[in-house]
């Protein structure tokens, strides 16, 4: 039993039959090519499948495929526009705020939309909005310090 | 915040931002599960629920039976498959037959049991449920202390006292210092189990090609070249017909510095099914089947003078192994042994180790493997002997170290420190944290009854693993430097990085020495196929091994590159640099690219020289390196919540030249968090029937950016003579310093109700009972 979903993700239409129980990460992975977005905990406390659902960070890991339907998904893939880097992204190679990566796509775009909800908020507030999303290569330090930059530059 | 870069500018000691960047940060890099291949399997794995049972039948045909499903193998299948290696030798070591499935007994919670096969990854993952098997529960054993009393249950039964080995150590002569002693401090101190939780799991995918025999394995590991040879091994391959290939791997922390069953279990299978497969661990596996860290209770003893004069260290160290032996697990309490004495003068020291078997997972080398448990235990009992003799903790450290002039420093414990200047870190971290001036602030806040403690560590630390005698698999590093016909430069390296920034770090060596540009350079890694053997990236040894092996590889290039600059300059007075070669005499240059055009064309060769620019080194160090430093952690404990507040974080750390002080400040932040980790949160917790009861990230507590504190860094340079770059390893310095400073400043923040120990991890709980009962545990 299979089910037709249509939806856009990063910007381009596409509509699939899938099982109701398939995962929006293994759909966004393994069905799309969209393979930025990681699986790290299945459980929704690590982060790394963070997209965003309509513009709002969601993890895509506790999220079945057909919940998308209709909607609007962006991945990290989605941010660099024309071969630029999303302003975030360019704040994370700026400053050393990653090291193996897994981690990074997630944090890139929950740190993107933190911004976009507060777009100039304290160290606290940026410790406490990547709350959801585990690193365990940086000690977090140097992402703060790239939120912290990326709104710098966008306050600038 | 990075600098950007010039061509004519000296690389190496830069903030540059790193070159493997890009692909991560636009999702676009390539870790094991994003492999796809036509016709690819995916394989799922049936654990033992049980710490200890006996299999008495396995029934696979309700799984084999479902639509998708083309294999199940079982523990009677892979009889031909050889065990999973144990690459460590001590005398009389006991070593479990440890089949990569489980045959007639499981011995830990996670024990694979058989491996379902799928043409889809929900199909797999339905059918390891209706696989029945019949299991007669045994009793489990999962704390090392109980395993080792009499009539405890026998994780092994063939050796009933559940000792895998004991060994023995001792410098100097501690019994006349024990005797001799004005005072003598003891504690039992536990380095409790970790998880190393890399963010990626691990991952294998297989492929084998039956028709040449030839076998492609995909791994997420620390060590590409040491799995190809012990894979091929156990599968029965000809090594050279296997490759493996470390696609970009998530985090290891030492737990991928391993030869795991799953990764011979997925090549048997590719074999088995003439397809490629695929395996990834959950995050419930990664909790139970990839190796954990630490594991240690440790009884120490200190000797000392009342001046404060340390004599004589004892130590009784119980390591629980777990149930079997991987890579390095009986190795990794004997580098805690090497380091007991820390950075002091002890002359006299004695230490018995006890492996012990538990059921629970292998324990193995994570983040610092040995060196953070001898570095929390001689840094508390430096604490504790402070707190006895009334003598401030950082004075007490300052007059025990060796003085600058008496490296190399032979310690009881038979190393070679090869540099150091230990006051230098110590006191530059109490300059920054102002500490006169901090203890009198502590001393007026205790007094209004707030919990405020000040905790100092020093560490020292044995990297860059290392002289190939003291390692189980050869402790060199190689290179290959290769500039292409066109001058563009490659550089292979045998590390195999994964986070580090090696890609960059290297590219900057051989950007100054060559005098190119840095994109001109790529930095390949991680496949056998492609790069000449090398041992990986662990133990802090990338930059300190595998960085030498690639600075001598220049230097051959370098002097290849001259003969042919004098060859086509038509001098012998030739001056080679700065991506040129310059003839002294007529001021002629030829460029490195031309260089390389006519090395590679072969028109005319100078006298005694191949064609082509190209040079491999195989570098073996002369010993390991010792980085050293200092933190220091002001914290305070709420006294209704018990919560540790980390009001500052300073570590100043040694590790002589930087090449990119960015990706230093990077290691030792991350390294902080895992250390902080050990000390306020994490745990992996058995209970006493070997359930693993913190086994998903809902239980077991890892750092978030919101409890973790700001990290202040500062450094020393000591000049070290072990390599030509002058530099020691840093990956690891950020974890060793930590856990001891975070638990001598709680212990400093309730030493006026008479608390003398805590042991890890400090919990909110536990220092909130403190308190209210006033210092009893």
């Amino acid at each position: 039993m299979t089910r037709k979903i249509t939806l856009k993700i990063n910007g381009k239409s596409y509509s699939h039959e899938v099982e109701p129980r398939l995962l929006l990460i293994h759909y966004l992975r393994e069905v799309v090519g969209f393979t930025g977005p990681h699986i790290g905990c299945e459980t929704s406390i690590c982060g790394a499948c963070t997209v965003e659902l309509d513009g709002k960070a969601v993890k895509s890991c506790t999220m079945f495929a057909v919940q998308a339907d209709g909607r609007n998904v962006t991945t990290i893939e989605g941010l660099a526009t024309d071969g630029r880097l999303h302003p975030m992204q360019e704040a994370f190679w700026n400053e050393h705020a990653l090291q193996c990566g897994f981690c990074t796509p997630g944090m890139i775009m929950t740190s993107k939309e933190l911004l976009e909800r507060s777009p100039h908020p304290t160290d606290d507030e940026i410790r406490h909005g990547l709350e959801g999303n585990l690193c365990r290569c940086t000690g977090y330090q140097h992402i703060v310090n790239a939120v912290r930059a990326a709104a710098a530059k966008a306050g600038a | 915040m990075a600098t950007t870069i010039t061509k004519t500018e000296t690389l190496v000691g830069k903030r540059i931002r790193r070159k493997e960047d890009p692909r991560l940060i636009t999702g676009t890099a390539t870790y094991v599960d994003d492999i796809q291949m036509p016709g690819m399997h995916h394989a799922c794995i049936l654990r033992s629920p049980h710490g200890a049972a006996r299999i008495r039948s396995i029934n696979i045909k309700p799984a084999i039976n479902q639509a998708g499903v083309v294999a199940v193998f079982i523990g009677k299948d892979i009889e031909a498959v050889g065990p999973v290696p144990c690459g460590a030798s001590l005398p009389g070591l006991r070593v479990p037959a440890h089949s990569i499935l489980a045959k007639d007994r499981v011995y830990y919670v996670g024990h694979p049991v058989a491996v379902a096969v799928a043409t889809d990854r929900y199909i797999a993952r339905d059918a390891i449920d209706l696989i029945e098997v019949d299991y007669e529960p045994l009793q489990a054993v999962s704390d090392p202390e109980k395993a080792l009393e009499p009539g405890a249950p026998a994780v092994h039964p063939e050796w009933p006292d559940n000792t895998a080995f004991t060994f023995h150590q001792e410098g100097g002569e501690p019994e006349k210092a024990f005797k001799e002693a004005e005072v003598v401090v003891k504690q039992r101190i536990t380095s409790q189990r970790l998880v190393p939780t890399s963010i990626e799991t691990r991952g294998v995918v297989a492929d084998y090609r039956s028709a040449e025999k030839n076998l492609t394995l995909y791994s997420s590991t620390q060590i590409p070249h040491l799995l190809r040879t012990l894979v091929a091994q156990m599968l029965g391959l000809a090594e050279n017909r296997m490759r493996v290939i470390t696609p970009e791997v998530g985090g290891g922390f030492g737990s991928k510095l391993n030869v795991y069953a799953e990764e011979a279990l997925m090549g048997f299978v590719a074999m088995k099914i003439g397809k490629p497969v695929k395996w990834i661990e959950s995050r419930r596996e990664n909790f139970l089947c990839t190796i954990h860290g630490r594991g240690h209770v440790d009884y120490y003893e200190i000797a000392a003078r009342r001046d404060g004069t340390v004599l004589g260290l004892r130590l009784k160290l119980i390591q629980d192994l777990g149930a079997y032996h991987q890579l390095l697990t009986p190795a990794i309490p004997t580098l805690s042994v090497l380091m007991m004495p820390g950075l002091y003068k002890f002359r006299n020291v004695i230490a018995d180790i006890v492996g012990v078997f538990t059921n629970c997972v292998p324990t193995d080398a994570y983040r610092g493997a040995g060196r953070p448990e001898a570095t929390h235990g001689i840094e508390r009992m430096m604490d504790l002997l402070a707190l006895e003799l009334k003598m401030d903790p950082a004075e007490l450290r300052l007059k025990n170290f060796p003085g600058k002039g008496e490296f190399p420093y032979l310690t009881a414990t038979g190393l070679s420190y090869d540099s150091g200047d230990y006051a230098a870190p110590l006191k530059k971290a109490l300059d920054m944290v102002d500490y006169h001036k901090l203890r009198n602030a502590q001393r007026d806040a205790k007094a209004k009854g707030r919990l405020m403690g000040i905790g100092i560590s020093t560490y020292g630390e044995i990297c860059a693993f290392g002289p190939s005698p003291a390692t189980p698999a050869g402790g060199w590093e190689s290179a290959t430097v290769k500039i292409e016909p066109s001058g563009k430069v490659t550089v292979l390296t045998g590390t195999s990085p994964h986070g580090q920034g090696e890609e960059t770090t290297f590219a900057q060596i051989a950007a100054d020495e060559l005098g190119v540009s840095m994109d001109d350079i790529i930095v390949l890694h991680g496949d056998t196929s492609i790069v000449q053997y090398g041992i990986g990236t662990f133990g802090s040894r990338s930059t300190a091994v595998g960085g030498p092996a690639l600075y001598y590889a220049l230097q051959d290039l370098k002097a290849k590159i001259k003969k042919f600059g004098e060859m086509l300059l038509e001098s012998d007075d030739v001056t080679c640099s700065g991506g040129q070669c310059i003839c002294n005499k007529t001021g002629k240059t030829i460029e490195f690219a031309q260089i390389a055009a006519a090395s590679y064309r072969a028109m005319k060769l100078p006298p005694n020289t191949e064609p082509g620019l190209m040079a491999t080194h195989f570098w073996e160090p002369p010993n390991f390196a010792f980085p050293f430093g200092a933190h220091i952690v002001v914290s305070e404990v709420d006294r209704d919540t018990g919560q540790v507040e980390i009001q500052r974080y300073v570590a100043v750390d040694d590790c002589v030249n930087i090449i990119n002080p960015l990706l230093v400040d990077g290691q030792i932040h991350g390294g902080v968090a895992q250390g902080l980790g050990q000390a306020l949160c994490e745990q992996a917790v058995y209970d006493e029937n070997a359930q693993l009861i913190t086994g998903e990230l809902m239980d077991y507590a890892l750092p978030k950016a919101s409890t973790m504190p700001y990290i202040e860094t500062g450094h020393t340079i000591t000049p070290s003579p072990v390599n030509p770059l002058g530099v020691k390893g840093v990956g690891e310095a950020g974890t060793i310093g930590c856990s001891p400073a975070v638990v001598n400043s709680v212990v400093d923040a309730l030493s006026h109700l008479g608390v003398r120990h805590i042991d890890m991890p400090l919990t909110s709980e536990k220092l909130w009972k403190l308190v209210r009962q006033g210092g009893q545990a």
